[in-house]
């Protein structure tokens, strides 16, 4: 892999990891409420998926999406707006942290059910092949997700049907407080994918080249007309849960020695001439402009509040 | 020109007619393909359309359910079959937390257009996991249209202006009335989805209703009219958005008002229109609004039992009666 890339890589999640801390000062500044469920730790996995996608693939993703979201290329204004539930957010203040859609970067949200996506995700995947289109549809969850029904109803239906779906799981081994081992009988998550007569790999999800990698065959196979991939991705997540949660459940030693794993820090190990300064400064000024663009944002009048809940509405 | 069919067959022609019409439109569910459907109304469109738009689904609720939303957001105008709605819980996650919701949380980028079929109703003898009458439910979730139809007419009509809504518009079917015949008339204009239909004019009390209760209400109508009471029936064609102009009015023309409903009575859409009337009309009335609801219980297998269970015509009489000698 040539530096630029690498530099792109580095980059990208460098503005996702400084963006999110943002986001928990502005929390604690009560600029932003509800949820914030941070990535920070597992920015390899969005940034990996999304290199391998095209501007007409889609993606649904989870609560946990800030990663994916920015890496797809929705403005962070936008994103930040959205935080602080502004108008010019990109769901209008409507979703917050767990729920931004972009029709334009075809992202179709942010998802606060877990698995609840899945299905959905297979029904975009159907229309893409009923229309002889040659898409992608990406679902992004976390192992937790494996352990719902509507997970095994959608691997299902995808390898009965063949579709050009790809289903990432990011494993980060707890589901909330869960640790993976208390949740499943089975806790190798590709081998359960892999009894759908789905192709699944277990990839290195710390490694943002491993999962560019594996992201871009599958996603060659899928555009092949071969069928769905699932990817479990490796991962941890280095902050809490959520913003009110207090981690009684795993050691600091562990969460220590995953950050030895650190997706940012890997990456530089491999590519030291990587310029980390600019990306620094780059990501601060992005980020500055963000908070200032959503503090500037305006309320959605109280008039609208029923707007959207029926099309015909939504038009007035 | 209106030709007499059954209301099986005024929605198997218009399912064809508009997947005639309409490429992005096919139909999903469990048995809807090889087996022509569990209620037969899909029998012949699997030969004709095929198996790609004809498609035949694994017994799984809510992966095919969100599967239609999921088509529905990508171009398609889906049409999902859920055997009955007590199988629908299964899709609820789906119904109530995607198809209901996208549109609002997405700040109005992402419609649904999604139609979902359902059938409906107790009679039959299929005991408590097949019997319920859960539309009310539904009807209580903003982003949904509830649509029931009652006559072959609106069987037919439903189906074309469900599919031409851009967002998630249930439709639910009294499987009873799936043998029923009545006469079609395919020139008409449809009645719009929200409108309420007066089947019977009346002077001196309002039979609210909707679904195969239309039926029995009119039987109770003749009934109270060889004792010379004249009710008026209306059938609510749509849950949500109910009509609420066309239940006012004729409150305002009877002043007597009672809603038959094969859904229970506690938090139901009987309730709510009770209370509506309540906040829009109250002083037009002469009486308390009555109620013929379904018994509280589970459905019962018993006939006896079942048919104690669910509202019937001697019930509507005997309400309108009581009604009546309201002063």
């Amino acid at each position: 892999m040539d530096l630029t890339l690498a530099e792109n890589f580095y980059r990208q999640m460098l503005l996702i990891r400084r963006f999110e801390e943002k986001c928990v000062e502005m929390y604690s500044k009560e600029k932003i409420r509800g949820f914030l469920h941070l990535t920070i730790g597992e920015e390899a996995v969005g940034v990996g998926v999304m290199h391998a996608l095209t501007p007409e693939d889609a993606i649904l993703a989870t609560y946990r999406e800030h990663g994916q979201a920015l890496a797809r290329g929705i403005h962070p204004n936008r994103i930040m707006a959205e935080m602080y539930g502004k108008v010019e957010g990109c769901s209008r203040g409507r979703g917050g942290s767990m729920h931004l859609f972009d029709a334009a970067t075809r992202f179709y949200g942010g998802s606060a059910i877990v698995a609840g996506a899945l299905p959905v995700a297979v029904g975009m995947a159907l229309a893409d092949k009923m229309m002889k289109r040659k898409r992608v549809t990406v679902c992004f969850f976390g192992d937790g997700a494996v352990a719902e029904g509507e997970f095994h109803e959608s691997l299902n239906l995808a390898a009965l049907w063949h579709l050009p779906i790809l289903f990432v799981c990011e494993n980060n081994r707890y589901a909330m407080g869960t640790a993976i081992e208390f949740s499943h009988s089975e806790t190798n998550l590709a081998k359960k994918a892999s009894c759908y007569r789905i192709e699944s790999h277990q990839v290195d999800g710390m490694d943002v080249e491993a999962v560019a990698e594996a992201a871009q065959n599958a996603a060659e196979s899928i555009r092949a007309g071969k069928g769905p991939v699932f990817l479990e991705c490796l991962t941890y997540r280095f902050r809490a849960h959520s913003m009110f949660d207090a981690e009684l459940y795993r050691s600091k030693s562990e969460v220590e020695e995953w950050k030895k794993k650190d997706p940012l820090l890997l990456l530089y190990q491999r590519y030291p001439s990587i310029d980390i300064d600019k990306y620094e400064s780059e990501a601060a000024y992005i980020i500055n402009e963000a908070v200032n663009f959503a503090d500037n944002g305006t309320w959605e009048p109280i008039e609208d509040l029923t707007r959207f809940v029926y099309t015909q509405e939504a038009a007035q | 020109m209106s030709t007499v069919i059954t209301y099986r067959e005024a929605i198997r022609q218009a399912l064809r007619e508009t997947m005639e019409r309409d490429e992005r439109v096919f139909l999903m569910g469990e048995d809807v393909g090889r087996y022509g459907g569990s209620f037969a109304v899909s029998m012949g469109l699997l030969e004709q359309f095929g198996s790609e738009r004809i498609i035949d689904t694994p017994l799984s609720e809510s992966a095919f359910t969100g599967a239609g939303i999921g088509a529905a957001l990508n171009g398609m105008r889906p049409i999902v079959e859920i055997m009955t709605v007590n199988f629908s819980l299964l899709a609820l996650d789906q119904i109530m937390n995607n198809a209901a919701t996208l549109l609002h949380m997405s700040g109005g980028q992402f419609n649904v257009p999604l139609v979902i079929r359902m059938a409906t109703g107790g009679g039959k003898q299929l005991a408590a996991q097949h019997s319920h009458s859960l539309e009310g439910w539904f009807a209580h979730i903003p982003g949904l249209k509830v649509l029931t139809p009652a006559t072959v007419q609106d069987a037919y009509e439903m189906v074309g202006l469900a599919l031409a809504d851009p967002d998630p518009v249930l439709i639910f079917e009294n499987s009873l009335l799936y043998n029923s015949k009545g006469s079609l008339d395919t020139t008409s204009i449809p009645l719009a989805i929200g409108k309420a239909k007066v089947h019977r004019e009346g002077k001196d009390l309002s039979i609210l209703t909707y679904g195969i209760s239309v039926f029995k209400a009119l039987e109770a109508a003749e009934m109270l009219a060889s004792e010379g009471i004249e009710a008026e029936v209306i059938d609510l064609r749509s849950l949500r958005p109910l009509d609420d102009e066309a239940i006012m009015a004729t409150v305002r023309k009877t002043h007597r008002v009672m809603i038959v409903d094969e859904g229970w009575k506690s938090g139901s859409i009987s309730a709510e229109i009770m209370a509506r009337i309540n906040e829009q009309a109250f002083f037009e009335l002469d009486a308390p609004m009555g109620r013929v609801c379904s018994a509280e219980v589970p459905f019962p297998y018993a006939k006896h039992l079942e048919d104690a269970a669910l509202p019937q015509p001697d019930k509507i009489v005997a309400m309108a009666r009581k009604l009546m000698e309201e002063s």
